[in-house]
C-alpha cells in the first residue's frame, strides 16, 4: 500500500464489508434481555432479533458484520480473504470498529456487531484486538447492544475466556463436513483444532450455567450460545454427509446453530472451485432439513434415507419428501394424533400443531377449522383426517407426488 | 342502537370504559354502533345528532372479568386501525362472560380474526422498531450535553404509544422524537412524552447515511439475488424512509453483470505478499517435537492417529495421563462424552465415581497412570444427544497398538483393568470377569494384572440397595489395588 494513499474510512468499510459477506451468519436472537433503562447507557436486547434492513440478496442485515482486517496468512481456496487473493486489502483500527458500531447503532441501523478478522501475525495477537473491541464497548462506552464474535482457531484460553464475557455470541466456522475436504480446501486449517475449540467452549458455557455455592447466581458467558457454518458445493460432500456433521456438531457441542452457505463465485476465485451459480435451492433445502432435525423430531438418517446419492430432493422439501416415501404412515388423524405424528405431516408448523392440541380440547376440528388456524388444506388434505373429511385413497394416488412438483421454470445461464 | 364515538389511536383504556359501560347495561353486540371520532374521511362525528359519550359504568355492577389473554390481545387490536376493531373486540367481550374458555379456541371465526388483527399490530410494531432511522439534529445539544435524534416513520395502525418504551430502554442517552402521521414520542432523559396529534414529514439529514449506504451496498451478494425474499421482509411502502432503500434498483439491476464479470474473469498471480507469507511459513520453526521415546512423543503421534473410523465423528484422541514412572496403571474401557470435549480421561459421571473411590481409598490420583482401552469416544446420535456405545473387538484390537507403547513406555509394576473392555485389551485369553476379579493375576513382564468393574457400570444399576452394595465392593477393590501398590 502506497504511503500517503491511505483508504479513507468509507472506503475501507466498503472493503471490509465486503470482506465479511459471506459469513450468512447475522443473528442478534436467542442472549439475555437487558437494556439501558437502568444505566443511562446504549442498547438493549429483548429476546427475538431484529432485521434492520435486507438486500436485495433477500438477506437480513441485523449487524455490522464486518472484517478487522482482510490481510491473512491463509490461504482456504474458497475464501475472497485468503492470501493469495488480488482483492484490495484494508484495516480498521479498533477504535474505528467501535466509532462505526457505536454510530450505527444510534441511527437504529443495527442491532450490534458481529466481528470477524483474517488472521494477521499470529491467532493470539488477531483475537487479542477483537477481545479489545469488545471491552470497550461494554466497559468504556456502556454498550448493552449484541456483540457477535468470531474465534480464531487456536487463539488462547484466556482470550476466549474473556471474549465470553463480553459477547452475546461466538462462533468458530467448520467449514466443510469432513476433514478430508478441509485440508484440500483449507490447508492451513486443523480441523481437530476446531473441534476441540467447540468441545472447550461447550464445556466453558456449560460451567458458567452452573449457579456459584455462595451467589447462587450463574455467571453471563456467552448467552446466546455458539454457532457454525458449513460451505456448501466447494467440495463434493452430499447432503447426507453435511446434515451427519451437523447432528453431530449439534450434538457434540450444544451449537444453537449450524448455519449453510452455498457456495458462490468470489472475485479472483481460485482456480481449484467451481465457478458456477451458487446451489441456493440447496442451501434452502439443507435448512428445511436442519429445521426438522431440531424442531420436528426428525433423525438425519430418516431425512436423507429417501435417494441413494444421500442428496435431498430440490423438488420437494425435505418433510414432504419423507412423507410421501413413507405413504403408511398417512392419514393422519388431527383429533387424536399425538404432537409427534402431527408435526411429521407436510403443512403442520410447530405453532398449528400447539393451537391444533389446544382446540381439539374443546372440539372436534373440522377442515375449514383448520383453514382458519392459517394451514393450507390443498397441501395438507391428503395426510390428515378430520371432522367431516376423510382423503379416501388419495394418498395412495401415483400422481401424488406430481400434485406438489413445481411448475417448470425457465433455466437461466449463468 | 346505541352509538359510541372513540378517539381510536390505540388507547385502550378509552374502549374499556365504553365497553364495561355497555356490559353493565347489558347492550347486546347487535346494537352498539362504534365509530371513530376522526371519521374515515376526515369526517367529525362531533355534534352529530344521535353520537353519544360513552357510557359510564353503572353504580354497584360488579366489573365483568375476563381471562388473562384477553387484555393482553385487546391492547394489541385496539392498535389496529380498522374501525371494525372495537365492535370485534366487544363481540369477544360479551361471548367470553358465558364461555371462559372461548379464546383457546383458535379456529373460531371472531378469535381468529381478533387474532389476525393482532399479528398485524405486532408485525407493524416491529417493522417500525426495525425501520425507524434517527438521523442526528446538528448543533444541537440539550442542556446536558446529550445528542439529539429525530426521526419519521409512517406506520399503518396506532403503535406510537405501543412501541416507545422499546426506544427509551434502547437509548437512554440520548435525546430523541419519533414523529409519524398518527402522533409522536419524544425522550429526553427524564421523561417519554407521547401524543396523537398527526404530524408532517420534517425535513431531515444525516452524513452517517452515506456510510450506511456503503455498508448496505458492499454486504449484498451479487450472485444470490432473491428480490421476492427481500420485499416480502421489507414491502415498498417502507423504501421511502430508508436512507438505503434508493439503491436497490441499481443493485438489482448490475447483479446479473457483476456475477458474469466475476466468472470472466480469471484468476491473477498472487502478489508478492503472499510469496512472503510463504517463505516465512517455510521457514518458521514447527512446534519442537517431544524426544521420541517419551510419553509427550506417543501423545502426539496418537492425537493424528486414524487407525479405525472412530476418529471421525470424535471431537479429539483422548490419551492417558500420569507420569511415565507409574508403578500402577489404570485401563478404562474410552473416553466418555465429558472426556471427549475436555481431552482427558475419567473426567466425566464415572470418573467422579473413580476419584471417590481413590479418595476412600487414600490413593493420590496424580502417582497414577490412567488410561483407557480405546482412545476415541464411540457414540450413537439419539436426537441431540450422543449415547455411549461399546466399542468392538476390532476397534480395541486396533487400539491396542497405543496401549501397549504406553505399558511399554511407563512399565508399571501393576496395571489394573476395569470393565471387560479393559480385560480384553489386555489379556489374550478370555476370561469372565467375575471369576477373577478383585485378585491380583501374574502377567508377563514381571507385572500384576487386577480385575475390577468400571465405575460407569455403578452409574447404571437402578436398585439403590443394589447400587450402595456394589459401590462398596468397588471401594474394596481399591482398597486393594492401594495396599499392592504400597508393597510394590
Amino acid at each position: 500500500m502506497n504511503i500517503g494513499m491511505r483508504k479513507t474510512l468509507r472506503e475501507r468499510l466498503a472493503i471490509l464489508s465486503d470482506a465479511a459477506k459471506y459469513d450468512a451468519s447475522c443473528a442478534s436472537s436467542g442472549t439475555v434481555r437487558r437494556d439501558s433503562a437502568a444505566s443511562g447507557g446504549l442498547g438493549s436486547t429483548e429476546g427475538s432479533g431484529i432485521c434492520h434492513a435486507y438486500a436485495p440478496d433477500g438477506r437480513c442485515i441485523s449487524l455490522l458484520k464486518i472484517l478487522l482486517t482482510n490481510f491473512c496468512i491463509y490461504d482456504c481456496a474458497y475464501c475472497i480473504n485468503r492470501s493469495s487473493s488480488n482483492v484490495e486489502r484494508a484495516r480498521f483500527t479498533p477504535e474505528e470498529v467501535v466509532w462505526l458500531t457505536l454510530e450505527f447503532y444510534r441511527r437504529n441501523y443495527i442491532e450490534g456487531l458481529f466481528l470477524s478478522s483474517g488472521i494477521i501475525r499470529s491467532s493470539d495477537h488477531t483475537m487479542e484486538q477483537m477481545v479489545r473491541i469488545a471491552r470497550d464497548l461494554r466497559v468504556t462506552h456502556n454498550f448493552r447492544g449484541y456483540i457477535h464474535l468470531k474465534t480464531i482457531p487456536e487463539a488462547s484460553p484466556q482470550l476466549i475466556e474473556e471474549a465470553g464475557l463480553h459477547a452475546d455470541r461466538l462462533s468458530l466456522n467448520i467449514e466443510l463436513p469432513t476433514d478430508t475436504g478441509i485440508a484440500r480446501l483449507a490447508p492451513e486449517k486443523r480441523p481437530e483444532g476446531i473441534r476441540r475449540a467447540m468441545g472447550d467452549l461447550r464445556l466453558k458455557i456449560e460451567e458458567a450455567a452452573e449457579p456459584t455455592l455462595v451467589t447462587k447466581r450463574r455467571r453471563r458467558f456467552v448467552p446466546a450460545g455458539q454457532s457454525t457454518q458449513m460451505i456448501v458445493g466447494a467440495d463434493g460432500a452430499s447432503d447426507a454427509t453435511i446434515l451427519s456433521a451437523s447432528g453431530r456438531l449439534y450434538a457434540s457441542y450444544g451449537l444453537k446453530r449450524v448455519y449453510y452457505s452455498a457456495f458462490s463465485p468470489i472475485p479472483d476465485s481460485s482456480k481449484s472451485l467451481p465457478l458456477v451459480k451458487p446451489p441456493l435451492m440447496r442451501e434452502h433445502r439443507l435448512y428445511q432439513a436442519d429445521w426438522l432435525y431440531r424442531f420436528y423430531g426428525f433423525g438425519i438418517g430418516e431425512i436423507t434415507a429417501s435417494r441413494p446419492d444421500g442428496m435431498l430432493d430440490l423438488d420437494l422439501d425435505p418433510k414432504l419428501a419423507w412423507a410421501l416415501g413413507n405413504r403408511a404412515e398417512f392419514p393422519v388423524d388431527v383429533n387424536r394424533a399425538e404432537r409427534e405424528r402431527l408435526l411429521r405431516v407436510p403443512g403442520l408448523g410447530t405453532k398449528t400443531v400447539k393451537s391444533i392440541l389446544s382446540v381439539r380440547r374443546l372440539r372436534r376440528l373440522r377442515l375449514d377449522d383448520l383453514a382458519r388456524l392459517g394451514v393450507s388444506i390443498r397441501k395438507v388434505q391428503a395426510f390428515i383426517t378430520a371432522e367431516g373429511w376423510t382423503p379416501r385413497r388419495l394418498i395412495e394416488r401415483p400422481d401424488l407426488e406430481a400434485m406438489f412438483a413445481p411448475k417448470p421454470q425457465q433455466l437461466t445461464l449463468l | 342502537m346505541r352509538r359510541v364515538v372513540l378517539d381510536g389511536c390505540g388507547d385502550f383504556d378509552e374502549w374499556r370504559e365504553a365497553a364495561r359501560g355497555l356490559l353493565a347495561s347489558g347492550v347486546a353486540p347487535g346494537q352498539v354502533e362504534w365509530r371513530d371520532r376522526q371519521g374515515e374521511n376526515g369526517f367529525d362525528f362531533d355534534g352529530v345528532d344521535g353520537a353519544i359519550s360513552p357510557p359510564g359504568p353503572a353504580a354497584g355492577v360488579l366489573q365483568p372479568t375476563v381471562p388473562k389473554g384477553f387484555i393482553e390481545l385487546a391492547q394489541a387490536v385496539i392498535c389496529h386501525s380498522d374501525p371494525a376493531r372495537y365492535a370485534v373486540l366487544y363481540r369477544l367481550l360479551w361471548r367470553l362472560q358465558a364461555d371462559r374458555r372461548l379464546l383457546e379456541l383458535a379456529s373460531d371465526a371472531e378469535v381468529a380474526r381478533a387474532q389476525l388483527m393482532a399479528k398485524s399490530v405486532r408485525r407493524d410494531a416491529h417493522k417500525m422498531i426495525a425501520f425507524v432511522r434517527f438521523k442526528e439534529v446538528p448543533g444541537a445539544s440539550s442542556p446536558g450535553g446529550r445528542r439529539r435524534f429525530a426521526a419519521w416513520f409512517e406506520p399503518d395502525h396506532h403503535i406510537v404509544a405501543r412501541v416507545a418504551p422499546f426506544f427509551q430502554r434502547r437509548f437512554t442517552d440520548m435525546d430523541w422524537l419519533i414523529a409519524t402521521p398518527k402522533g409522536a414520542a419524544s425522550w429526553d432523559g427524564d421523561l417519554l412524552q407521547l401524543d396523537a396529534v398527526p404530524r408532517v414529514k420534517p425535513d431531515l439529514a444525516d452524513d452517517a447515511d452515506e456510510l450506511w449506504r456503503t455498508y448496505y451496498a458492499s454486504i449484498f451478494n451479487p450472485a444470490r439475488l432473491k428480490v421476492k425474499a427481500m420485499q416480502a421482509e421489507m414491502p415498498k411502502k417502507y423504501w421511502r424512509n430508508l436512507p438505503e432503500a434508493a439503491l436497490i434498483p441499481g443493485m438489482i439491476a448490475n447483479a446479473e453483470a457483476r456475477m458474469l464479470e466475476m466468472a470472466r474473469k480469471a484468476a491473477t498471480e498472487p502478489q508478492p505478499y503472499h510469496h512472503r507469507i510463504r517463505e516465512a511459513a517455510a521457514r518458521a520453526p514447527g512446534q519442537a517435537a517431544a524426544p521420541a521415546g517419551t510419553l509427550a512423543a506417543l501423545n502426539a503421534e496418537a492425537m493424528a492417529c486414524t487407525r479405525c473410523p472412530l476418529h471421525a465423528p470424535a471431537t479429539q484422541t483422548v490419551f492417558g495421563e500420569g507420569p511415565q514412572d507409574a508403578a500402577v496403571m489404570i485401563v478404562g474401557e474410552q473416553p466418555g462424552d465429558m472426556e471427549d470435549l475436555a481431552g482427558r480421561p475419567f473426567v466425566g459421571p464415572a470418573g467422579k465415581v473413580f476419584d471417590a473411590a481413590l479418595a476412600a481409598a487414600g490413593i493420590d490420583r496424580a502417582g497414577l497412570y490412567l488410561t483407557n482401552a480405546v482412545k476415541h469416544f464411540k457414540y450413537e446420535l439419539r436426537g441431540k444427544r450422543r449415547i455411549h456405545q461399546r466399542p468392538n473387538t476390532g476397534e480395541v484390537q486396533h487400539c491396542r497398538f497405543w496401549l501397549s507403547r504406553e505399558i511399554e513406555l511407563v512399565q508399571p509394576k501393576l496395571v489394573v483393568a476395569m470393565g471387560a473392555t479393559a480385560l480384553s485389551a489386555l489379556t489374550e485369553t478370555r476370561h469372565k470377569l467375575a471369576d477373577i476379579r478383585g485378585e491380583p493375576i501374574a502377567m508377563k513382564g514381571g507385572r500384576m494384572l487386577f480385575v475390577t468393574v468400571h465405575p460407569s457400570y455403578l452409574l447404571r444399576i437402578p436398585d439403590e440397595g443394589k447400587r450402595a452394595e456394589e459401590v462398596e465392593r468397588f471401594h474394596r477393590d481399591m482398597g486393594e489395588v492401594g495396599r499392592l501398590a504400597a508393597a510394590i
